[in-house]
């Protein structure tokens, strides 16, 4: 297989993780909270998924069990953040401690234990395409995340339910004044967040790398966190930034098959040091940044 | 007021109350050793040992609190200088990297020059740590203040950074020759480790050095002018602009603080109880620190407090893995919760928590 066809074949399960766990943190965002925890939420869902397959539960219930406990951790940041007005900043690191512990706790025992993933499904007559083949043929999961993007999308952007999420985020006290209860739609935007964030880490955990080792979330809930700023919250534009980090931290694997003597250590860092790039290149436009921004994001609202 | 469940509203309080504020940790404490003590026994530990390994054991002996003071010298570091930068917002969440670098700067030395003698070459680690730790804040700083961008992400992915190049040094051009392939480097020479503080233990002169760093950061944003401003600049932006200090300068004031401090705990690290470069060189100390400056309420002397507390958990926590077998993990789920509640607690320095009369709950 040549070295863009690899990247084209593995770059959506790549960005998978990523595009859920930003695409939950794009909603709780566009509602005004900003949630630090994704990681700790990841690696919490990460574990619990990994836990329930390895005991034969199957995928499905894994999912379940970590969409659940990511959720879990969500409400307790929101019950911080929204019900006690807490640091918002201060709540999220605080969930992102706690999640990386009770991952590193539970998974103790299934330190470098394997599950088996999921067979690929393959879209008839395209996946037999030349070089852009291995993109129609992809796990449910990558499937299933595509669909729930568009969806995504559809909802934010045309449904009533997207307009008040949206409302509530630029104007908190105006959509309090004419009826709407902004903190029962900041906590559903926010479980709603852990719940994705869950479902990334139980799609790295059993599905991506089905292979228990403590910290496998390794940064890329903070990556997603980085990525909604990259798209400056919208939808399109989480799925190209996700899709763009896969194919990264594909391209230096292929550019060392290929033979190019490429440092392990900096191919690991690679995806850090793009994200900082990238963010300093989009955060430097202001006006972008103002106009698509989230106008409540990280204030605490209370009548 | 907010809604709040359980027919209970909040009243912001007047002034922050002051027992409040000392009660918030000890409740936070509470709450987090009940939940902790449900887990363990969901866990099958014995909770009773385990309380006993963590929050006695700790104290009793003479050997086991030496262990303490040394655990604690990085976290009150690095949490000092933290705190400096979260009071006036700017939220540093890579002092792991900063601590890394400056572990990295200070080893320099003994594996260039392992020959070298002299009684200063310790004291020069200690700096050059503190060096390397500001100069690998320096990037979240312009990124922050030049491009705008959010100094909680550049500061974290610097941190994986750090960590990877620690990595390379170790299995490449700085691993030691004669060390049979282990990812570490030699072992320092005698002048470059730190002078043990009291015989017998491993408790070297960096605890005195963390406690003089302490006192500095009291007098600089208890009492001094700047302080003050960039106390005032977390408090109210607008504020302090207008009045003319910059937030630019805030942010390159708080990292490099944050960053110098984190260096030097990695340099007293390697040059202290490690001897060498090693790959767990920071064992999550920059981590753990944050949790130790909210804990101690932000404030230079609370965070004293905060950091033996943190400290003493720590080595308790050791002590639990070897005598009631609990995983070290469980020693970062305690804290993760420590915060959780001390944040809820702290709720109750701002606000007061007043029954609400059902006639007055809306449907």
């Amino acid at each position: 297989m040549s070295g863009l066809a690899f990247i084209i074949a593995g770059m959506l399960a790549a960005a998978t993780p990523f595009l859920l766990a930003a695409l939950g943190e794009l909603v709780a965002e566009r509602s005004g909270v900003l949630n630090l925890g994704i990681e700790g939420m990841m690696a919490f869902g990460a574990v619990v998924a990994f836990i329930i397959v390895h005991q034969g539960g199957g995928h499905a219930a894994g999912f379940l069990a970590a969409g659940v406990a990511g959720m879990a951790l969500a409400l307790v940041f929101a019950w911080l953040a929204l019900s006690l007005r807490a640091n918002q900043v201060a709540a999220g690191l605080a969930i992102a401690i706690l999640g990386e512990g009770l991952s590193a706790l539970f998974g103790k025992t299934y330190e470098s234990t394997t599950v088996t993933g999921l067979p690929k499904i393959a879209v008839p007559g395209l996946a037999d395409l030349p070089v852009a083949g291995g993109l129609f043929q992809q796990d449910p999961i990558v499937w299933l995340t595509l669909l729930a993007t568009l969806g995504l999308w559809y909802a934010l952007r045309f449904t009533k339910l997207g307009l008040v999420i949206r409302a509530v985020g630029e104007n908190p006290g105006a959509a309090r004044a004419i009826g709407y209860p902004v903190l029962a739609i900041r906590y559903g935007a926010v479980a709603f967040g852990g719940l994705m964030a869950g479902f990334a880490g139980a799609y790295a955990s059993t599905v991506y790398t089905p292979l228990w080792a403590e910290g496998m979330i390794a940064g890329r809930g903070w990556i997603a966190l980085a990525l909604v700023v990259f798209a400056t919250w919208m939808t399109g534009r989480v799925f190209f930034g996700a899709v763009l980090f896969g194919a990264v931290s594909l391209g230096g694997l292929a550019a060392q098959a290929s033979g190019v003597s490429l440092n392990s250590q900096f191919l690991a860092s690679l995806p850090y040091i793009v994200t900082i790039i990238v963010l300093g290149i989009i955060s430097s436009n202001k006006r972008l940044l103002k106009i698509n921004g989230v106008a409540s994001l990280g204030e605490p609202f209370g009548p | 007021m907010t809604e709040l469940p359980f027919r209970l509203r909040l009243i912001r309080r007047d002034g922050a109350s002051r027992r409040a504020a000392l009660l918030a940790p000890l409740a936070a404490l509470l709450a987090a050793g009940l939940v902790n003590f449900l887990l363990y026994i969901a866990m099958g530990k014995d909770p009773a040992a385990v309380f006993y390994a963590m929050l006695v054991e700790p104290f009793v002996s003479w050997s086991s609190f030496s262990e303490v003071l040394l655990k604690l010298t990085p976290l009150l570091l690095i949490a000092e200088g933290l705190a400096v930068g979260f009071r006036a917002k700017v939220i540093n969440i890579g002092a792991e990297g900063q601590f890394i670098l400056g572990a990295i700067f200070a080893a320099s030395i003994p594996v260039w020059f392992p020959e070298a003698t002299g009684g200063w070459i310790w004291a020069l680690m200690l700096l050059l740590g503190g060096i390397g730790g500001a100069l690998w804040a320096t990037v979240p700083a312009f990124w922050r203040v030049r491009l705008n961008a959010s100094e909680i992400l550049v500061t974290l992915m610097m941190s994986l950074i750090a960590a990877q190049l620690l990595n390379y040094l170790l299995v490449g051009p700085w691993k030691d020759p004669m060390g049979f392939n282990f990812p570490q480097s030699v072992m320092f020479q005698n002048d470059a480790i730190l002078p043990t503080l009291i015989p017998g233990t491993r408790v070297n002169v960096a605890l005195i050095l963390a406690f003089v760093w302490a006192g500095l950061i009291y007098l600089y944003m208890q009492k001094s002018f700047q302080g003050y401003q960039l106390l005032v600049g977390g408090l109210a932006p607008h504020a302090t602009a207008y009045a003319g200090f910059s937030e630019g300068r805030a942010v390159w004031l708080s990292l490099l603080i944050g960053g110098f401090a984190a260096g030097l705990a990695g340099a007293a690290e390697v040059a202290g109880p490690l001897g060498q470069l090693q790959r767990s060189v920071s064992s999550g100390y920059g981590y753990t620190a944050i949790i130790v400056a909210y804990l101690g309420g932000l404030h230079p002397i609370g965070i004293i407090f905060s950091s033996l507390l943190i400290a003493a958990l720590n080595i308790g926590g050791d002590n639990a893995m070897v005598s009631a077998d609990l995983p070290k993990a469980a020693v970062e789920v305690f804290q993760g919760s420590l915060l959780v509640f001390y944040l809820a607690a702290i709720t109750l320095v701002r606000f007061r928590i007043q029954w609400r009369p059902p006639q007055e709950v809306r449907a």
